[in-house]
């Protein structure tokens, strides 16, 4: 490493002390500004945070009451999302690492689809979802078109992870005569899992966040939803329509944004957690 | 890789019906881009075909109920935006991503790593709201209407910050030690070996961090739709407000009708276009050695 050098004492010029000094700086600025965001959201957050925001209903279109529509609203998006996206991803995740002869097609197809604006699946969710397939503005609709963007995302980090795994097991499989079926089944995806779980939170991460590609899929409708063709509003959008829709709503925002930012960060946690307990049990009974 | 293992044993019924099934899944997946911009294409075709795509950068100005359908001065602002962001947060995210691995005592790596995973997390609708109620004050006190192209600036060159350094920060760990530490057996000191070894080595890695940057940039609509003050004009000086292209289908879409909504359309076309154009790019840079690309599947 460049640390090395420092052993060389010929080496320790001016120069190298600017370098560092400067760098140093430059860290410490990038440090300042992701901090002023979130404490930013964490002060203005706190002082809206209660049991009632989280439980009740908004009222005077937000200004009071709580977020408990959007929640169930989002965990709806979400689950309608991760239903659609993860069978798909983990399956094209396994014929990119196990049986394409050369997968650079799809590969580059799902690299350029990562990069897709979100608002450009908007325009497709609007078009394919809501008026094609008849869905309307719905919870459905916005899950599809968010399990399309978190794809590539959610593919990627699957496959990844199922090449990390040694090729014994493959080889001791195959002299053991075991089906590839039941290889894949008994022993790789469980040996993956925990990458496999990875790929997924990075999924629900990039959902939860995602606001431009809800606006003309799930809708704005800020009531409970009732079944998932109902329209939901996510909690982006209810941060994003408080902030430049409603007068004052700056406080609903902050406390909106607060939650928002302690679920992403608690489904990490709880997920990493599960996934090393399941892939334990899983290879012990294997 | 292990494709003679096909010879050893041969795959069952049940292994020919999964293979299958990963296939067609495989396929769908693969579809959905191109399924896209044919969504897109054909949403856009009517105001193609009838006004033609001239018009699209060189009419007068964006009337759409009027029939006149300028896109560029929002394609300029979108630019604008980026690069300015770019310019910004390309220097700071690189210097940053050098200090975390070569520079900084271990405990306090580790500690900006996940500061900075934090910051990678965030919805791109809070920083829009920082940008809102922070940002966007400060500015308008200093020059107003504070809802600007410079606050736009701001705020994205903020949001691609942890994108930049995440990705510099893994092309510079897969620059080879034996190169740093023929570096360090030559005499050149951190800088020195940071400047002629470690650079020109990770370059193709650095410029592809640059370039999906960037794309990230173009696309964003939320935070940049919040703080940018959304009119449609080229911008004088970087106080004056912006409107950007994602920001315009986003503001508009609920009501666009007929031509108008075509032309929305095209314009999440040219977006797409540019992005695609960005990936591309960053594909090439990043694949250095394309015997890895081609690889055999190991059960092919």
């Amino acid at each position: 490493m460049v640390r090395a050098a420092q052993r060389n004492p010929s080496a320790n010029s001016v120069s190298d002390r600017i370098a560092g000094k400067s760098l140093t700086l430059a860290a410490l600025l990038v440090a300042a500004l992701i901090l002023w965001v979130v404490v930013d959201v964490l002060w203005q957050g706190a002082g809206r945070l209660s049991w009632e925001f989280v439980t009740t209903a908004p009222s005077d279109v937000g200004r009071a009451g709580g977020i408990a529509p959007m929640l169930v609203a989002t965990m709806l998006i979400l689950a309608v999302c991760l239903a659609a996206a993860t069978p798909m991803a983990i399956a094209t995740a396994i014929w990119l690492a196990e049986f394409a002869a050369a997968g650079r097609a799809l590969r580059l197809s799902l690299d350029v689809l990562a990069g897709m604006p979100s608002i450009v699946f908007g325009l497709f969710g609007y078009v394919f979802f809501v008026h094609m397939l008849g869905l309307g503005f719905s919870i459905l609709a916005g899950g599809l078109t968010l399990a399309c963007m978190v794809l590539p995302v959610v593919t990627r980090a699957c496959e990844e992870s199922l090449r990390a795994l040694p090729d014994g097991y493959r080889l001791g499989c195959a002299a053991l005569g075991v089906s590839r079926a039941a290889t894949l089944w008994r022993l790789q995806l469980p040996a993956a899992m925990p990458g496999l779980a990875v790929g997924i939170v990075l999924g629900i991460g990039r959902a939860l966040a995602e606001t431009a590609a809800l606006l003309y899929t799930s809708g704005y409708v800020d009531r409970m939803p009732t079944s998932f063709s109902d329209s939901g509003r996510a909690l982006s959008i209810h941060i994003f329509d408080m902030s430049m829709n409603v007068p004052g709503g700056d406080r609903g925002a902050y406390g909106t944004a607060l939650v928002l930012l302690v679920m992403l960060i608690g489904i990490n946690a709880v997920v990493f957690a599960i996934s090393t307990w399941w892939s334990e049990t899983r290879l012990e009974q294997a | 890789m292990t494709s003679w293992l096909a010879s050893i044993s041969p795959p069952s019924r049940r292994d020919r019906w999964l293979q299958w099934c990963l296939r067609a899944t495989a396929w769908v997946v693969g579809g959905i881009l191109l399924f896209l911009l044919l969504f897109l294409l054909r949403e856009a075709w009517p105001v193609l075909r009838d006004v033609g795509l001239m018009p699209l950068f060189d009419d007068p100005s964006w009337h759409p109920t009027e029939g006149r359908y300028n896109l560029l001065p929002m394609l300029a602002g979108t630019l604008y935006a980026a690069v300015g962001a770019l310019l910004i947060a390309a220097p700071l995210g690189w210097a940053c991503a050098a200090y975390a691995v070569y520079f900084a005592p271990r405990r306090l790596a580790a500690w900006l790593q996940k500061l900075i995973a934090l910051a990678a997390g965030i919805p791109s609708v809070v920083y829009g709201l920082w940008g809102l109620v922070v940002l966007v004050p400060l500015i308008a006190a200093y020059q107003p209407p504070g809802a600007s192209l410079i606050a736009a600036v701001l705020v994205l060159a903020v949001m691609i910050l942890p994108t930049i350094i995440l990705l510099t920060e893994s092309a510079l760990r897969s620059v080879p030690r034996e190169l740093l530490h023929g570096a360090a057996a030559l005499g050149l000191g951190q800088w020195g070996s940071l400047r002629r070894v470690v650079v020109p080595a990770a370059r193709s890695g650095l410029l592809a961090a640059m370039v999906l940057a960037a794309a990230r940039a173009l696309g964003e609509t939320m935070a940049v739709l919040m703080v940018a003050g959304n009119v449609v004009q080229f911008p004088a000086t970087v106080w004056d407000p912006i409107r950007t292209l994602s920001a315009n289908i986003a503001l508009e879409m609920a009501y666009a009708m007929d031509h108008h909504r075509a032309a929305l359309f095209a314009s999440g076309l040219v977006l797409a276009l540019l992005v695609i154009a960005l990936m591309l790019m960053a594909a090439c840079l990043h694949s250095p050695c394309p015997a890895r690309e081609s690889r055999r599947g190991r059960w092919a």
